[in-house]
């Protein structure tokens, strides 16, 4: 024992003794770590089989001329035509909607249950995060159908799904940007204070900063997850193989949406799109989550 | 990484973070302020409050709006709305639905999936925190997180056409030899395939990522002591597990299970796409078929014109809703505050 | 300053986001071959718009694309919202037409009157025959009637070789294998229309409702057209009802049905199923082509094949609005010509027979 390295101390402590450890708890430990190992190969399994399956049959979709830039429109259902280029659209788009709707709404939450909350008020609502967080996304969409369209009157349209997705982002956003928030070290808050700036002005020009990059990682993760909500876009929206813009009127596709209506293509093109789409939606979310995990790494909150 | 376990540790005992007194030190007003900055305050902490009540109500609302759509096509029911196993809603004037075998498939199915998913989840988590090369153990946990990522979907496309015909075997092996139990026998469907069981399935592998996170950062706070402590008797891996990292997390791991509870019973498309519908009621064998009653919802959305027979649907939502509401909220009393949603 | 270049980072992603959403394009390099034979029927209203039936969905897709290529600059959007929507949306001045799996009730007639301020009319455009479709290993063709396929969905068949099925295919290895039913578990205008059939044509066999859901109460569902031609596929000894698109795709056997007029049985063609259409009774007045589906699916004319799904479109007799009824009549017309009809047997419908095309065409062009 001259020098002690890094990866001793990482190892049970227990390692000279061994001899006297008796055999059935050397066996039992064994047997743990077998089936632990185990546990986590078992969570791989389906992993690799579904990317197997998507990849494998949706590869070709993607690499043909058309499938980024244009729509489905004029392609008729045999045909490998056309591409997803509406959908990729229909995607972003209520999804940024969404964000744009959520993040304000979830991070003035967060700063309330931080830095104002107190009481039964804060506890009710710290609570309630937690029961929209579990909120089922085919629930979010029908209080949408219920309250907007069938009560208000509005016409089925892009903006409706994006309503419902601010409720199932929400309560991450909220959560993540919690965390980050009560990370910030209270030294910066109190040395604000000391010098006299109010406490508004604190959290927006240094709580806020200072918990910037984890706050817009969260974002993204919530945003992750909402683009392969299919629920909604079932519910709220009709489906259209051309481009619409216009997410405040009209059908509008988007890459969950156009799988389940290649569902009723007969034709051989129709899985050939639907196993594409799904490729190109993982791929898209894929980015997203990258996006946000190379943000965390590189943006620990200064001590 | 570790200072965020710091942090947080001592912070769990209740629902007031005592690391963070945010509040307290600030006097309320300072005599010196300046009135627009005392607008500003009064106008900033108005909207931060006011979002926060925001939540709330969007819970309130979200009842409120559900059971105003439900109360004119629950007058209108004809059968009884707890205990009759048909949902007919063909005739405007003349519903009759029930939502008997909604919850029994709906549980059904989150329950087998839960069974399924948490003794795995278990061995993932300790694999991660206690097992794994701490240089492997962060994307690792990415490749259990990225199982979250795949959108639902697609799990029901590839649970319907590439994981059922491949564990039908299973189910007609349990279906002949274990048959004489209830939930082996032959269901309401004249296949083995596309059923409970099958839906279970697909669900275990959609909830794993989830109880598996929460599990994973509970088992991660783990005061260190009672690990030097444990290794410091002679305890080998296993009961440093054991005696440490179990009862520590325990409360964590059953609070991430009921939230993968409260994911199952309101997953949608992959359960419409996998779980296939029967004429007959529900018999109480994982070889049943049906819906659930997401699936059921899902599956008229594109019929929802009429009044009467779109709130027959959202009476069954209200449910799913309640459903929902309490498992979170049991979820929330056990974890009592180690665990973020 | 390491917010700053992250602000950067996130208003470069957001830039990129932009510049992708002005590249694409509705224009795919394919989209076949130019028409422009039907200039004549141009112009009215530029965007149409119609909801409806997605049993005809396929089809409108031809036609739309057809129209598209006929008339520069004009286009038609139909939403398969499903044929109640359809209607509704129709009747309460959303769409400019409806498409629907069934014609207008008294009620909504009544209604379309209010919003046509002159009749509507039924007009059945989109004929697609239902097969009854199969998996039986080394039974390659199968003769079934009406009353057997009635009794192997109400489960009073239960067998393979039942001595009903047996007769029906004299000199055929009919294995002992158990019937297994795939239904389509969602509701469906093929659902309802395959029950009418199986109501009309078994004498009182069947014995259930014609409803947009299956009354049979055997078998395992299946959400969708593909769903249970997969459900077929992949479980042998199962049967189902399906578009016939679907069953060929799928590979499975195609069974032929004995009509009503006894005789030899028909397989399903699509000149078969033109001598169904072509012998269809029409209840509606006038234009209104409302049909008796009855007359299909109890069809006694030899080489005629009975189960039939027809779907219509439901248009105003005289638009209020000039360019939408000049428009709505262009579309139709387009949707009845060579070029949109042709290519209907691959999307698993069949081409309006000639006889009963002269009829459409003459409600089509007094469309105002």
């Amino acid at each position: 024992m001259s020098t002690v390295t890094g990866a001793d101390l990482e190892r049970p402590a227990s390692e000279p003794p061994t001899r006297r450890i008796s055999l059935s708890r050397r066996i039992k430990d064994n047997v743990a770590t077998v089936l632990v190992s185990l546990a986590f190969l078992i969570a791989v399994v389906p992993l690799v089989w579904v990317l197997v399956t998507v990849v494998s049959r949706g590869a070709p979709a993607l690499f043909s001329a058309d499938w980024w830039g244009t729509s489905l429109s004029g392609i008729l259902p045999e045909e490998y035509e056309g591409g997803v280029y509406h959908a990729i659209y229909g995607t972003l788009i209520q999804a940024l909607i969404a964000t744009v709707i959520a993040v304000p709404i979830g991070i003035l939450a967060a700063i309330y249950l931080v830095e104002y909350g107190r009481g039964a008020l804060a506890r009710t609502t710290s609570f309630m995060v937690d029961i929209l967080a579990g909120v089922p996304s085919i629930v979010a969409a029908l209080f949408v159908f219920a309250a907007f369209i069938s009560i208000l009157g509005a016409p089925q349209s892009a903006f409706m799904v994006s309503l419902a997705l601010v409720l199932l982002m929400l309560p991450v956003v909220i959560r993540n940007t919690e965390e980050m928030l009560r990370l910030v070290p209270d030294r910066l808050r109190e040395s604000a204070y000391a010098l006299g700036i109010p406490k508004w002005k604190t959290i927006l020009r240094i709580v806020l900063p200072t918990a910037f990059s984890g706050t817009v990682t969260g974002v993204m993760l919530a945003i992750a997850r909402i683009m392969g909500e299919t629920a909604p876009v079932l519910v709220l929206v009709g489906y259209s193989r051309a481009i619409n813009y216009d997410p405040f009127q009209g059908n509008m596709a988007s890459l969950p949406l156009l799988m389940y209506s290649e569902l009723s293509n007969p034709e051989a093109a129709g899985q050939y799109r639907i196993w594409g789409a799904a490729l190109t939606l993982i791929i898209i979310i894929m980015i997203f989550q990258v996006g946000a995990s190379l943000l965390s790494r590189f943006s620990a909150i200064p001590k | 990484m570790s200072e965020r376990i710091e942090q947080r540790a001592p912070g769990s005992e209740g629902e007031e973070d005592p690391i963070v007194p945010s509040s307290s030190p600030v006097p309320e007003s300072t005599p010196r302020r300046a009135p627009s900055s005392r607008r500003g305050e009064s106008v900033f902490r108005f909207l931060a409050s006011g979002s926060g009540v925001l939540v709330v109500a969007a819970i309130a609302l979200i009842g409120l709006f559900l059971l105003i759509q439900a109360v004119p096509s629950l007058m209108a029911n004809n059968a009884n709305f707890f205990t009759s196993p048909e949902f007919s809603t063909g005739d405007a004037n003349n519903l009759s639905f029930g939502i008997r075998d909604l919850f029994l498939v709906t549980v059904f199915s989150s329950v087998f999936a839960l069974v399924l998913a948490m003794p795995v989840a278990l061995g993932v988590a300790l694999f991660l925190t206690n097992y794994a090369p701490k240089q492997l153990s962060r994307p690792f946990a990415y490749v259990v997180d990225l199982l979250a990522a795949v959108p639902s979907i697609i799990y029901g496309l590839w649970g319907i056409l590439v994981l059922a015909p491949a564990i039908e075997p299973i189910a007609r092996w349990l279906n002949t030899n274990l048959g004489w139990i209830f939930l082996f026998r032959t269901g309401n469907l004249p296949v083995l395939s596309g059923t409970i069981f099958t839906g279970g399935v697909v669900l275990a592998v959609m909830i794993l990522p989830i109880i598996t996170a929460v599990s994973r950062e509970v088992f991660a706070q783990t005061p260190r002591f009672q690990i030097e402590a444990a290794k410091a008797l002679g305890a080998t891996r296993w009961e440093v597990i054991r005696m440490a990292t179990l009862p520590y997390g325990r409360s964590g791991y059953i609070a991430g299970s009921m939230l993968g509870l409260g994911r199952a019973l309101g997953e949608t498309i992959a359960v419409l796409i996998v779980i296939r519908a029967s004429t007959s009621p529900m018999t109480f064998s994982l070889f049943d078929g049906g819906y659930t009653f997401a699936s059921l919802i899902a599956s008229a959305a594109s019929e929802f014109s009429q009044p009467l027979p779109t709130g027959a649907y959202i009476s069954a939502g209200l449910v799913l809703f309640v459903l929902t509401f309490v498992v979170n909220a049991l979820a929330r009393v056990i974890a009592g505050g180690k665990v973020n949603g | 300053m390491r917010y700053q270049r992250r602000a950067a980072a996130i208003g470069l992603v957001a830039a990129g986001a932009l510049l992708f959403s002005a590249c694409g394009s509705d224009n795919a390099g394919g989209g076949g071959e130019q028409g422009g034979a039907n200039a004549a029927a141009c112009g009215g209203k530029q965007n149409l718009r119609a909801s409806g039936s997605s049993a005809q969905a396929n089809a409108m897709t031809r036609f739309v694309t057809a129209f598209e290529q006929a008339c520069e600059g004009q286009t038609v959007a139909y939403t398969p919202s499903g044929s109640g929507a359809g209607r509704n949306e129709f009747l309460g001045g959303q769409t400019d037409f409806a498409g629907s799996d069934s014609a207008l009730k008294d009620d909504e007639a009544q209604r379309a009157q209010q919003r046509c301020a002159s009749p509507a009319w039924n007009l059945p455009m989109v004929f697609g025959p239902v097969a009854i479709a199969y998996n039986l290993a080394g039974v390659p063709d199968l003769a079934l009637d009406g009353t057997a396929i009635a009794r192997i969905f109400n489960g009073q068949i239960t067998t393979w070789n039942d001595p009903a099925i047996a007769a029906l295919n004299p000199g055929k290895q009919l294995p002992a294998a158990p019937i297994i039913v795939n239904f389509r578990s969602d509701e469906s205008g093929t659902t309802e229309n395959f029950q009418k059939y199986l109501v009309a044509a078994s004498n009182g066999a069947y014995g259930k409702e014609a409803e947009q859901t299956f009354q049979g109460g055997v078998g395992a569902g299946a959400r969708g057209s593909q769903g249970v031609a997969d459900a077929t596929r992949n479980t042998p000894n199962s049967i189902t009802y399906v578009e016939s698109s679907f069953a060929t795709r799928a590979g499975l056997g195609v069974a032929q049905v004995v009509n009503s007029g006894g005789g030899q049985p028909v397989p399903l063609t699509a000149e078969n199923v033109g001598n169904a259409i072509n012998d269809v009774a029409v209840t509606g007045q006038g234009n209104d082509l409302e049909l008796d589906l009855n007359s299909i699916y109890t069809t006694r004319t030899p080489n005629a094949y009975p189960i039939v799904l027809a779907t219509y479109e439901i248009v105003c007799s005289n638009y209020q609005d000039d360019p939408t009824g000049q428009a709505v009549r262009g579309f139709l017309t387009t949707a009845l010509s060579p070029e949109a009809q042709q290519g209907l047997p691959e999307a698993g419908y069949v081409p309006v027979p000639d006889r009963f095309k002269q009829r459409l065409t003459t409600a089509v062009n007094a469309i105002q």
